[in-house]
């Protein structure tokens, strides 16, 4: 089934896997494990081909893996679940879209598919649920809606990296018999499975254990025991280690709480919060005393978090009181935060910056003076053996190191008490046990009490108390042992099942029918394009963008308020321009001169300067773009022959405008001269000066073909950026690295819904135009509608393009911003024709989209011209948005590096 | 003790945003590239003036007079005329080839020599609007002097009563490249303070960490401040550079007032902006949607700021709604010191109600923020 040969793989200067070899043979149930960050992600990536492989062979389902032709070919006898909570499903899609999304990747998805998804959901418990939006699940079921989602396809090779890593143990349990059910529906079937968690990995048939991106071992786990003389999978692998990490390593032992009367540290009452008609925790009541280790026990989504930010005071309760220390807990309050360290579940930390400095960051945001920052730091480091991550990124930090660095940022400042949530999940044993030891220590010796949510039953068999949560409420409380025995059961996990109301456990038994569905047509080579799986991504993402109203709204309305503000507002008439006067005479001919200017629409204003001053002083205050300056004498000059002259002071600030306040100004004194000779022009010749496509000048009739280009290019370019980049970002990416899905189908099926939604915008803004400002459409509509297509089409490729650059969200908002609203304003044929255009800009207005739709519009709207004459501007559009697909596709990588 | 308690965290947290900004390579390249290239193409590109305007003439007379005419039309407000037939005249101008078509009647020249005042036609493609306009009355001056000169009769000059005497202040050469630049800095200063303070608000909320950072000794008001101060000095400092290396280095215009007060203005009006990008934060739930807001905001204050068409032929509700807007008052304060030389006594109108808007965003996106943090 797979063969690997001398695998190794490097990421900068962290060497992840050294000479990995293995094979794995058909029907085998394989375990890879091993703490975080030793190379299993990596290596899984690389067996199934969605990571580019570097050094070595993978010969995986008969073929080389890493050649484009066999993962094509194989990639739907194939199923990859990345690592993390629902990283391959579409958090705003509902439970039934996620599914009809996955069926439609693959072929015969779409005969049988509603009838197929109904049963899978009943199957593994999520019909009831199949409406609800994925990111609303809890963590247990995220898990098995994204394994229904890697089943679609039924595949031959089943490839799980760390599935249950932060579930629950109900949910893990329910998991586990699932994948029983499948394999025992096809044994055939070969299943890879990553866990960090040693617990786990005793019931696989064969177990590979790694570290330090080699492998450990290779036996079945019983032989593993047997071969290293222990009872447990987690003292194995430390006995496997080489000694020299082993160091620090020792069983745990919980010394008895020291002082019985040492005062309590957290009172809770009655505690009690809602979201709406949601009830997040319901009566929640405990008393921990100072130094105790409180554990806090249940599954996700079941209130331990709300607790936890209620007693910091981070979310105020809606009913019930807490107190720290004998003070009351009120939101907000700063005294609190000085006393608690605090370390939630997701990290945290500012990724981008380096383990060094967000520590020392954190301390000096708790005021210490600056050379206990520095010690503090440095203690830290040692104290968390961070030392040699010192100066490395905290996003490059395995997941193992990054929890290390949570903790050593909550314990900072010596806080009174540690309020720490799920601080060890994904933890490997000896980190875990050196975070253990480290907390016992403190609550031993330093007094500090600890409030701890986990998912480990071992870890919480190491707390003072425990209390176990379900939905809100709180099931029971008290010492572990103490409730195992009430209980009647063997272990902790059993007691937590026996104390959860009858309900919650649903029935998970009939897993097998899942695979029953019509094998494949296998064999069949695939079709290099497949318009179902394109639209597969089309529907997904029109679902999420329909999810989103608010998005919708601000993509549909926010386009016809600009354009009704820059319709209106945007007016390069020059008309009332504001003028003052500076008179040194005062005699009827300056009032004249001055009248007949007031007299035309293209000045108001006029008023006179007192006491007469510089006129560049004038003109500095901005308030009036020109100053006509009358000297002394002016009115007996002019009718003495001394031909005196007028100054026309300009203000050449905005040079566009000036120079028609300087034409305008001439033609005033022209009409004045006229009237002064009391006659009417001689002329030489009559200029009769036609303006053609718009008689009346409206400002409007010529603005809006120019504005609808530039709204639609901004708009559809930045939408289909982020919806490629916001994938990257939250990890769904995965999903086309993984599926049969080609990039050509990745990329139309990502532009297609964007196509649509600008074309629903163009043709509102049309309506609005024609409706609202009157604007004259003489041409063919159809022709218009055409052509907008074509422009939207090369608008979202745009956005496409620039999102294979980018990886942050904020880069992609940026870059499409720059990539369309500078050349789509400037070399757009906006303000400036690009026929007077010369150069490199000229070159840029040709090649670039806008320009030509503007010239369509414009033709359209105004001149009514049809296809024969618009062709010339059609061709170089279709040309660029072909250019473009073709680079996004080459941009595009269709592996992980 | 208590006022270094406050601002020592806000100095820190700003820290911690401009190392982050540092380390989005794409995000700082695109930063640069939009203060250099994208201010100097702005100059070199966008020129709302009559430049190299295309026209073309019917020429029917064939004469010396419309020789000379046609001759007189040249760059660089003009392309050299090219000239065509009367059957081309309505496809070239469908096709938008010239913006003016100026067309010579049959026997124009013994016309206008025997006193018949014969019709000269100008065509004008008045869908270029701002072209058209000014265009148009370029050309018939420039048609007046040629017909004046060839008929050698100074019909009104030698008996002119008053003479005009036009002065154009502050850009004498009506250079347009200084204009566009500077337009563009503004631009790109308003754009990249919301978006970037905006977006590290929204990243902070979509990565966890500003839960994170409420567990600390931490009041709203200082983590809004880091983030104002840090985002607002970056921005500061580039576009400093900007319109030293870039405009009146690479463009080498001439600037008119001190640096240090336009330096003033520009903090103030960051501080306007920087706030908004918290304001649009709080009520944006992600980044699409924050990307689409900002476009809605940015788009009507950059272009009616009175930056790209003078403010008062706006109408009057709009020119009321953008003295709202900090924009608006930025740009009267960038014409008037960069260009007039202006100094502190003409500009602290617009400097006040700068401070004005900006404490009012302050304020709002303050309130908003503490009571998104409290749902949180």
């Amino acid at each position: 089934m797979i063969e690997a040969q001398g695998l190794s793989h490097r990421y900068g200067d962290v060497q992840a896997l050294e000479a990995v070899s293995l094979t794995v043979a058909q029907g085998e149930l394989l375990g890879v494990a091993g703490p975080d960050g030793v190379g299993k992600s990596t290596l899984l990536g690389l067996l199934t081909g969605v990571r580019k492989r570097q050094h070595g062979t993978v010969r995986t389902l008969g073929g080389d893996i890493d050649r484009p032709a066999h993962r094509q070919q194989v990639s739907q006898r194939l199923a990859y679940m990345p690592q993390g909570l629902g990283k391959n499903l579409y958090p705003g899609l509902t439970v039934s879209e996620n599914l009809a999304f996955f069926s439609g990747l693959f072929p015969d998805g779409a005969k049988n598919r509603r009838p197929r998804i109904e049963r899978l959901l009943h199957e593994v418990g999520l019909a009831p649920f199949k409406n609800r939006p994925a990111a609303k699940l809890s963590g247990g079921m995220k898990q098995k809606l994204g394994l229904c989602c890697a089943l679609m396809n039924d595949p031959d090779l089943l490839v799980l990296d760390e599935p249950t890593t932060g579930v629950d143990p109900l949910s893990r349990r329910q998991f586990w018999s699932l994948i029983e059910g499948i394999r025992a529906a096809k044994p055939q079937m070969t299943v890879i499975v990553a866990t960090a968690s040693m617990d786990e990995a005793a019931q696989f048939d064969r177990l590979i254990v790694m570290d330090g991106g080699r492998i450990l071992a290779d036996a079945a786990p019983d032989a593993l025991l047997r071969q290293t003389g222990t009872a447990h999978l987690d003292d194995a692998f430390i006995a496997l280690l080489p000694e020299a990490q082993k160091v620090g390593y020792r069983p745990l032992q919980l010394g008895a709480l020291p002082d019985k009367d040492a005062g309590i540290a957290i009172e809770a009452k009655h505690l009690t919060r809602r979201f709406g008609s949601f009830v997040a925790v319901r009566d929640v009541s405990f008393r921990i005393r100072r130094g105790e280790i409180f554990g806090f026990l249940g599954s996700n989504g079941c209130g331990k978090t709300t607790t936890m930010k209620m007693l910091t005071g981070l979310l105020p309760a809606s009913e019930g009181q807490a107190w720290l220390f004998g003070k009351p807990v009120e939101s907000g309050s700063l005294q609190v935060k000085r006393d608690v360290g605090f370390m939630s579940q997701s990290f945290s930390l500012y990724p981008e910056l380096t383990v060094g400095e967000n520590l020392i960051l954190h301390a000096r945001l708790f005021l210490m003076s600056e050379a206990d920052c520095i010690r503090r730091t440095q203690e830290v480091l040692r104290q968390f053996s961070l030392s040699r991550y010192r100066d490395s990124r905290a996003a490059s930090l395995p997941t193992g190191v990054r929890q290390r660095l949570s903790l050593g940022v909550a314990m900072i400042h010596r806080p009174q008490m540690l309020i720490l949530d799920e601080p060890t999940s994904g933890v490997d044993p000896v980190s875990r046990n050196a975070f253990w030891q480290l907390l016992v220590r403190l609550s031993r010796e330093e007094g500090v009490t600890i409030f701890i949510s986990t998912h480990y039953m071992n870890e919480a068999m190491l707390c003072d108390r425990i209390s176990l949560m379900h939905a809100g409420s709180v099931l029971a409380k008290g010492q572990p042992q103490a409730l195992i025995d009430k209980a009647g059961t063997d272990t902790l996990e059993d007691a937590f099942i026996h104390y959860m109301p009858a309900q919650a456990e649903t029935d998970n038994t009939a897993a097998a029918p899942l695979l029953s569905a019509k094998r494949v047509q296998r064999n069949r080579r695939p079709a290099p394009f497949r318009l179902t799986r394109m639209l597969a991504y089309s529907r997904s993402e029109l679902q999420d963008l329909l999810r989103d109203p608010v998005r919708l709204l601000f993509a549909l309305l926010g386009t016809l308020i600009l354009m009704v503000v820059l319709g209106f507002g945007l007016n390069s008439d020059v008309e009332e321009i504001p003028f003052a006067v500076i008179d040194h005479d005062r005699s009827a001919a300056s009032l004249a001169y001055r009248d007949n200017l007031l007299g035309s629409q293209f000045f108001s204003g006029g008023q006179l300067i007192e006491p007469p001053a510089n006129a560049d002083s004038v003109l500095r205050h901005g308030d009036v773009s020109l100053v006509m300056e009358f000297p002394p004498g002016f009115g007996r000059g002019v009718y003495a022959g001394d031909q005196p002259e007028v100054g026309a002071w300009i203000d050449a600030a905005m040079p566009g405008r000036a120079e028609s306040v300087g034409t305008y100004v001439e033609a005033m004194h022209a009409q004045y001269l006229q009237s002064l000779a009391g006659t009417e022009s001689t002329s030489l010749y009559a200029l009769h000066t036609r303006f053609r496509y718009n008689q009346t000048i409206r400002s409007i009739n010529a603005m809006v073909p120019a504005i609808i280009p530039m709204l639609l290019m901004m708009i559809t370019a930045i939408l289909a950026a982020l919806s490629v980049v916001r994938e990257k970002e939250l990890g769904s990416i995965n999903n086309f690295y993984a599926t049969p899905v080609t990039r050509m189908e990745f990329l139309l099926g990502k532009q297609l819904p964007y196509l649509l939604l600008g074309f629903i915008n163009f043709v509102l803004l049309v309506v609005l135009a024609v409706g609202f400002f009157r604007v004259p459409l003489v041409g063919s509509f159809p022709l218009l509608a055409v052509s907008a297509l074509l422009y939207l089409f090369c608008a979202s490729g745009l956005g496409l393009l620039m999102s294979t650059f980018t990886n942050t969200q904020i880069a992609a908002i940026f870059g499409t911003m720059l990539a369309t609203l500078i050349p789509a304003a400037q070399y757009g044929g906006l303000t400036h024709p690009v026929a007077s255009m010369e150069g490199l800009s000229k070159l840029i207005a040709q090649v670039y989209p806008t320009s030509h739709f503007v010239d369509i519009c414009r033709g359209v709207f105004a001149k009514s011209m049809g296809l024969s004459a618009l062709w010339p501007s059609l061709v170089p559009m279709a040309l660029f948005g072909v250019a473009v697909l073709i680079l996004c596709r080459w941009r595009l990588q269709e592996q992980q590096r | 003790m208590k006022r270094r308690g406050f601002f020592r965290p806000v100095w820190h947290l700003g820290i911690k945003e401009m190392r982050s900004l540092f380390r989005d390579p794409m995000l700082f390249g695109f930063m640069i590239f939009a203060f250099t290239v994208g201010v100097y193409s702005a100059g070199k590109g966008s020129s709302i003036d009559v430049r190299d305007a295309a026209v073309a003439v019917v020429d029917q007379d064939q004469s010396p007079l419309s020789q000379r005419v046609i001759s007189a039309i040249h760059p660089p407000e003009f392309k050299d005329p090219v000239v065509i037939s009367q059957d081309e005249l309505i496809p070239v101008m469908d096709k938008g080839d010239f913006t003016f078509v100026l067309v010579f009647p049959p026997g124009f020249q013994r016309d206008v020599l025997a006193g018949r005042v014969p019709e000269l036609q100008l065509n004008v493609d008045a869908t270029q609007m701002s072209q058209s306009f000014t265009g148009s009355a370029h050309l018939a001056a420039l048609i007046s002097r040629a017909v004046t000169i060839h008929t050698q009769r100074r019909l009104v000059d030698s008996a002119l009563p008053v003479n005009l005497v036009t002065r154009m202040r502050f850009n004498q050469t009506l250079n347009s490249e200084w204009f566009g630049s500077v337009m563009e800095l503004v631009n790109v200063l308003t754009m990249l303070s919301v978006i970037l303070t905006g977006a590290s608000m929204i990243r902070e909320r979509e990565h966890g960490t500003l839960g994170h950072l409420l567990v600390m000794p931490l009041t709203p008001l200082q983590l809004l401040l880091a983030r104002l101060w840090s985002m607002g000095l970056v921005v500061l400092v580039a576009g400093m550079l900007s319109l030293r290396l870039v405009i009146s280095g690479g463009l080498a215009m001439p600037v008119a007032g001190s640096y240090g007060l336009f330096m003033l203005a520009t903090a103030l009006h960051l501080f306007a902006t920087t706030s908004m990008g918290v304001l649009l934060a709080t009520v944006a739930r992600n980044m699409p949607q924050l990307g689409l807001m900002a476009m809605l905001v940015i788009m009507p204050m950059t272009l009616l700021s009175g930056g790209t068409t003078p403010y008062e032929t706006m109408p009057q509700l709009v020119q009321w709604l953008m003295n709202l807007a900090p924009t608006t008052h930025f740009v009267a304060v960038a014409q008037a010191v960069l260009y007039r030389g202006a100094g502190l006594d003409v500009v602290a109108g617009h400097l006040l109600a700068l401070s004005l808007i900006g404490l009012g965003f302050c304020l709002i996106s303050l309130s908003r923020f503490r009571r998104s943090l409290a749902a949180a």
